[in-house]
């Protein structure tokens, strides 16, 4: 028998962060396939992106689930209560990002109708950074590692820049041409999305942070500590 | 005025449980108990399947019955004097009310710890031993050491005791000593354990290697934990019912029963609106 009894409500909380990971590998797999769809313009792939939403669903569920039945039967207290909080939180987040990549995969549908209007150059850039961002707040999160987390709200500023750089860029060749318009449009909705993906990507970080530390530090809030 | 008469009508009566019946098939099969004290009904028709390898909990409002009918799982209400039985509980088919059962066999098969830890005033080694050998359950000395061990083992106190098996035990911790209770009655290989307030005497960190204990043990043991503390029955237990002036309200998986019961009286307890 170990000296040390390690309690069953800690292994039920390591499991519910091994399935908000899987379901962080599943959104981030989801908008690195449609990203390569619209690079590649492979409308296979772009077909399986928007006919492979169920896994994330049933994880958006069952992590729910989880967070739920821990909150009701071990009553959590203190680091406990903020993780399954921020797990409840994450979940949401995580699941959005599975949806904007459907999202992005119905727009790469649309745009693959039209001759590119131009060598995609920002939008793959975009797409690396919210991935990135994403990456880096679950590992965040799974580290408990504030710095870590710190740099995802960092790079979000980076993100919305490319996003006004691109809908710039796209606007001029609106202008010149009209028949761009459709297809710029779905680029600039692209971007938009991937946009998105950093602000969830941000909440996340913003959770650990709260998880580890304490602190809130969402809106600027200028780091109120509970 | 009888307990009975207080019950309003309407309650519906409890559904029969329907655990995993292949992994954990019923173990305690109660069927229409009434238990009194004297003239005074205090376990009313009581119909329950307490499944095999499970934690199950009673919780209720002090005087609600629940460690009645814990103690009428093995008939330790019999040595209460004028007290009253009818219906039947089953165990493995058996029925333990039956004319002829052997009660001490019974108490062997059904093991008990009770609220204040209770050790023999003897060494830490003969609390345990004790029941091997009036048992005849050891051959020799060496097989007795060994069973002492490992039901040390079993209730996660073997690190803390074994060098010192031959001190008093009532020199132990409090929550030291109920979990050397939990050994002693593992040591004569109990079918079914039934706690009564195992760990309301102990202090959180006792509690909660109490609590751990009972986790672990279910994967050997059928284990019926009565607690006033609801928390506690969350925590440990995969089965709660929850018990009313007497009567069984409403019984189900613990998830369940903490955050969707069926009942508005569970409910109201749960969520501490009683009364």
């Amino acid at each position: 028998m170990p000296d040390r009894i390690v309690p069953h409500f800690q292994e039920e909380l390591e499991q519910l962060k091994t399935r908000l990971l899987e379901m962080g590998g599943l959104a981030e797999d989801r908008v690195s396939s449609a990203l390569k769809g619209l690079v590649q313009r492979d409308a296979a792939l772009i077909d399986r992106v928007l006919a492979g939403d169920g896994p994330i669903n049933d994880l958006h569920i069952e992590i729910d689930r989880r967070c739920f039945k821990l909150l009701a039967l071990h009553q959590p207290m203190a680091v406990d209560l903020r993780a399954i909080v921020a797990a409840v939180k994450i979940n949401t987040d995580l699941e959005r990002v599975g949806d904007l990549a459907i999202n992005i995969a119905e727009a790469v549908r649309r745009y693959m109708r039209h001759p590119p209007v131009k060598e995609l150059i920002d939008i793959p850039r975009m797409a690396d950074i919210a991935q990135r961002m994403l990456r880096n707040a679950l590992d965040a999160f799974v580290r408990r590692d504030t710095d870590l987390a710190q740099g995802v709200l960092n790079e979000d500023d980076t993100l919305d820049a490319l996003k006004t750089q691109v809908f710039r860029e796209l606007l001029t060749y609106m202008l010149q041409s009209p028949h761009t318009i459709e297809p710029a449009l779905d680029l600039i909705l692209i971007s938009r999305h991937l946009e998105r993906i950093g602000d969830h990507a941000t909440n996340v970080a913003e959770d650990v942070i709260f998880m580890v530390s304490a602190k809130d530090v969402r809106h600027h809030a200028g780091e109120v500590e509970i | 005025m009888s307990v009975v008469q207080t019950i309003p009508p309407s309650l519906t009566v409890p559904v029969r449980p329907q655990p995993d019946a292949d992994q954990h098939p019923v173990c305690i099969d109660v069927q229409g108990l009434n238990f009194y004290y004297g003239a005074k009904r205090a376990l009313d028709n009581i119909t329950i399947g307490i499944p095999a390898k499970l934690v199950t909990a009673f919780i209720g409002p002090s005087g609600c019955g629940k460690s009645t009918f814990l103690r009428t799982l093995n008939r330790m209400n019999d040595i209460i004097p004028a007290t009253r039985v009818e219906g039947k509980v089953l165990i493995d088919g058996d029925d333990v009310y039956r004319s002829g059962t052997d009660v001490v066999a019974l108490r062997r098969r059904v093991g008990m710890v009770f609220q204040k830890s209770n050790p023999f005033p003897k060494s830490i080694f003969e609390n345990v031993a004790y029941g091997l050998r009036i048992n005849g359950m050891a051959a020799n000395r060496a097989d007795l050491n060994a069973r002492v061990e490992e039901s040390l083992r079993a209730a996660a106190i073997w690190d803390e005791v074994k060098d010192r098996l031959y001190d008093s035990a009532l020199a132990l911790s409090g929550g030291q000593q109920q979990r050397l209770c939990i050994a002693r009655a593992l040591a004569v290989k109990p079918e079914i354990v039934l706690m009564d307030e195992p760990a309301s005497a102990l202090d959180p960190i006792a509690t909660q290697r109490i609590e751990e204990l009972i986790y672990q043990l279910k994967a050997q043991y059928t284990i019926v934990i009565v607690t006033h503390n609801m928390q506690q029955a969350a925590r440990v237990s995969d089965r709660t019912a929850f018990f009313w002036l007497g009567r069984l309200i409403e019984e189900g998986p613990t998830d369940r029963i903490f955050t969707n019961p069926a009942e508005k009286l569970t409910e109201d307890y749960v969520t501490g609106r009683f009364g």
